[in-house]
């Protein structure tokens, strides 16, 4: 039985919904398959997959479904296949290969996992759940080298169950999109849009009356360490867009972490759907584990759509004491609320 | 590749400063070692690890290897705080032993012997003593050198084990490793052995005279191999026995002659020039060839001059029983020839005296005998004298 991700790096599993994002026709067989499979009922789930494969027996979301029933019912044999099949129809996908990983490490495959957690890091180098689990390949290997140096056997079972199984097709920390990246001949997916937040997602538009200060609005909680820069009054060609979109990132390296989400929309959507409380927890420890962090805003560009909805790119670099991942491009969607910029979406790619 | 993350660097940059420099000079596992240590230094973690891998597949039983593998691996999970960042739960001692077996191997990569540097003990070989083995016990290192034309000419040295109790054997069960001038008496198979003794082993001649002098006993000092189930053991780790990883007894083996082959167990090794050392042996040389000559002389002043204060022999003669006596015997002679052969001059660690061993053809008017004696040559008042003579 492959072990259910401890809390900790569970938090790409959170993203039920979004197994529905981008093929609208069958939203629904995968969304209730998906409901079934977190209710336990592996069956009744499977029998919905097999719906959906017997109409589209390529549909990569469908064939990652089975392939975690399968997984979570005990059913290695079958679920490495599926998801070794995947990995070779959608070598850019890093799910895949981090679900083989957990199936490889939770059978002591060490080695045969870490290929495969530095094959899903290798399609997508931010991708913090590899990350993670290769952390823990490695100290597991590690472990059976110093067992070997010290003739001695402290294997206990408990560390075997350690690794996190991805539950969604989405791609790295920031929901880079699975249809992004088919294979040649699979039907090529639409252009993802962003994630519909969940049902419960709050009203895009602010209430608070106007002078509420900004942070206060976005985690009440938190005292507010005010970021360094002033909102801006307004800069023309979006100059200020970049100039927010530095100091966010400057607080973010500085793991000003107050300061860092502070420069989040109330109604920024969480990039696997989770809760706004969940995804600050998460941010939380990943921005205060590591000792250092630098972090690099490239060739930032700027759309504007109206006064107050602002599109950036950028390559982003990211590296801290622990991981230093290679370039990516970055996008945010901003807007402007009491004259500054807040991020409502963050995600990989353009 | 994934890029290497920071904390491999830092990480590398613990276990190269825990290692130091370490050159390529040695022979065949340290080697690689080294190659893995190099990788370290230079950064290249990948290239560490596949070198490691490399170590462990032709040494599956290299259990610091394994270690160095741990930490390459742990390195990229998370910072390592130590070489050897093994879990805390793991007795301490376990892992001190491969730290202190990894201290000591890298020190003998990094300090190699100098060319024109020998160990200050072996002074003359005999022309049959093919080989001397020296044992640094500080550095838990056994050196093989090569007799060329009675000098000490380096030719390898290994990772020893000795005893837990570390060295100055003194009682039977004190797990402590002899100091002093040895040599091998016997070699016993694998065949006879179990497996704990590896590939053999070479018992020493181990209480000597001077030991028994001294009242130290015990016995059953070797030179043998290890278990199977190890590639070496922690440098203090026998019951006072050198232990050697079996390649390495393997190859001391092929050198070693039963009955002739010195093995001398130092504390630490004192190298000197060659030159120096050589004016040393001329100097013991000359006083040598001085006493023989004063013998034949039967000038029993001029001969009994080569005689220290403190003199014993072996029959517990001082040095006024020893004078008186010869007095009288050579009184009797009208005629003495001493011919002396196969001689060897060897520094007894510790002590002051050199263990000079020859073949001693005397011829008389009216006695002759050959014999092979042993004489202890000290420094007495700016002179070379006897302190001890007797028969081997």
């Amino acid at each position: 039985m492959i072990a259910f991700p401890d809390p900790r790096l569970a938090r790409a599993a959170l993203l039920g919904a979004l197994l529905a994002l981008s093929f609208a026709v069958r939203a629904d067989d995968l969304q209730d398959a998906s409901k079934l499979l977190r209710a336990g009922q592996h069956q009744q789930a499977l029998e919905r997959v097999n719906k959906i494969l017997s109409a589209k027996p390529k549909d990569p979301q469908a064939r990652f479904l089975k392939g975690l029933i399968y997984a979570e019912q005990g059913n290695t044999k079958d679920a490495t296949e599926i998801f070794l099949g995947l990995t070779k129809d959608y070598p850019d996908l890093p799910e895949p290969y981090n679900n083989l990983a957990v199936i490889y490490a939770s059978q002591g495959q060490y080695d045969k996992a870490r290929g495969a957690l530095e094959q899903s890091i290798r399609t997508h180098p931010s991708y913090a759940t590899a990350y993670e689990n290769l952390g823990d390949v490695y100290a597991k290997l590690a472990s059976q080298a110093y067992d070997k140096a010290l003739q001695i056997d402290s294997a206990n079972a408990g560390a075997k169950n350690k690794l996190a199984l991805v539950r969604d097709l989405v791609g790295g920390p920031a929901g880079t999109q699975v249809a992004a990246a088919p294979a040649a001949a699979a039907t090529p997916a639409p252009v993802p849009v962003p994630a519909p937040a969940p049902a419960a997602t709050p009203a895009p538009t602010v209430k608070e009356p106007a002078k509420a200060p900004v942070v206060a609005a976005v985690e009440p909680a938190k005292p507010s360490p005010a970021p360094a820069e002033k909102p801006a009054p307004t800069k023309a060609g979006g100059g200020d867009v970049v100039d927010t979109v530095r100091a966010w990132a400057k607080a973010w390296a500085a793991k000003d972490v107050d300061g860092y989400l502070a420069f989040y929309a109330k109604d920024f959507q969480t990039p696997g759907g989770e809760s706004r409380a969940d995804w600050e927890k998460g941010r939380r420890q990943r921005i205060s584990a590591p000792k250092s962090i630098t972090v690099t805003v490239d060739a930032p560009k700027v759309s504007l759509t109206g006064d107050s909805q602002a599109r950036v790119t950028f390559r982003q670099g990211y590296s801290s004491d622990v991981i230093k991942a290679a370039n990516t491009t970055k996008t945010l969607l901003l807007t402007k609320v009491d004259g500054r910029w807040l991020i409502q979406q963050e995600r990989v790619g353009n | 590749m994934i890029p290497l993350p920071s904390a491999l660097r830092l990480a590398a940059a613990a276990l190269a400063f825990f290692f130091a420099a370490a050159t390529a000079q040695a022979a065949g596992p340290e080697k690689q070692l080294s190659g893995v240590l190099e990788a370290i230094e230079a950064n290249n973690l990948d290239l560490a690890t596949q070198r490691v891998e490399a170590l462990i597949a032709a040494h599956p039983n290299f259990r610091l290897a394994h270690l160095i593998r741990g930490d390459l691996l742990l390195a990229r999970a998370r910072p390592l705080e130590t070489f050897g960042n093994v879990p805390k739960t793991v007795p301490r001692e376990k892992v001190e032993d491969l730290r202190a077996e990894a201290l000591l191997r890298l020190r003998a990569l990094r300090d190699r012997p100098n060319a024109d540097q020998v160990p200050r003990y072996v002074l003359q070989l005999t022309a049959e003593q093919k080989h001397a083995l020296v044992v640094d016990s500080r550095r838990s290192r056994l050196y093989l050198f090569e007799n060329v034309a009675g000098r000490a000419q380096y030719v390898a040295d290994y990772y020893v084990t000795l005893g837990k109790n570390g060295v100055e054997k003194t009682r039977e069960g004190d797990q402590k490793t002899p100091i002093g001038v040895y040599h091998v008496t016997a070699n016993l198979p694998r065949q006879k052995l179990t497996d704990f003794y590896g590939a053999g082993a070479y018992p020493i001649n181990y209480p000597n005279a001077w030991d028994k002098h001294m009242g130290r006993n015990g016995h059953g000092i070797w030179l043998h191999g290890t278990p199977s189930d190890t590639y070496s053991r922690p440098p203090r780790a026998s019951d006072g026995c050198i232990v050697l990883a079996n390649a390495d007894l393997e190859a001391v083996g092929r050198t070693v002659q039963i009955g002739l082959t010195p093995v001398i167990i130092a504390d630490e090794i004192d190298w000197v020039d060659a030159a120096t050392l050589e004016e040393e042996r001329k100097g013991l040389a000359q006083a040598f060839e001085s006493w023989r000559a004063d013998w034949e002389s039967r000038d029993t002043g001029r001969y009994l001059r080569h005689y220290a204060a403190k003199f014993n022999s072996d029959d517990q003669d001082d040095l006024a029983t020893w004078s008186e006596r010869k007095r009288k015997v050579n009184a009797g002679k009208s005629w003495i020839k001493v011919a002396t052969s196969r001689v060897s001059m060897l520094q007894y660690p510790r002590e002051r005296f050199v263990v000079v061993s020859f073949d001693q053809d005397y011829r008389s008017s009216n006695l002759s005998n050959m014999m092979r004696k042993r004489q202890y040559w000290i420094q007495d008042g700016g002179a070379w004298r006897i302190l001890y003579e007797g028969s081997e």
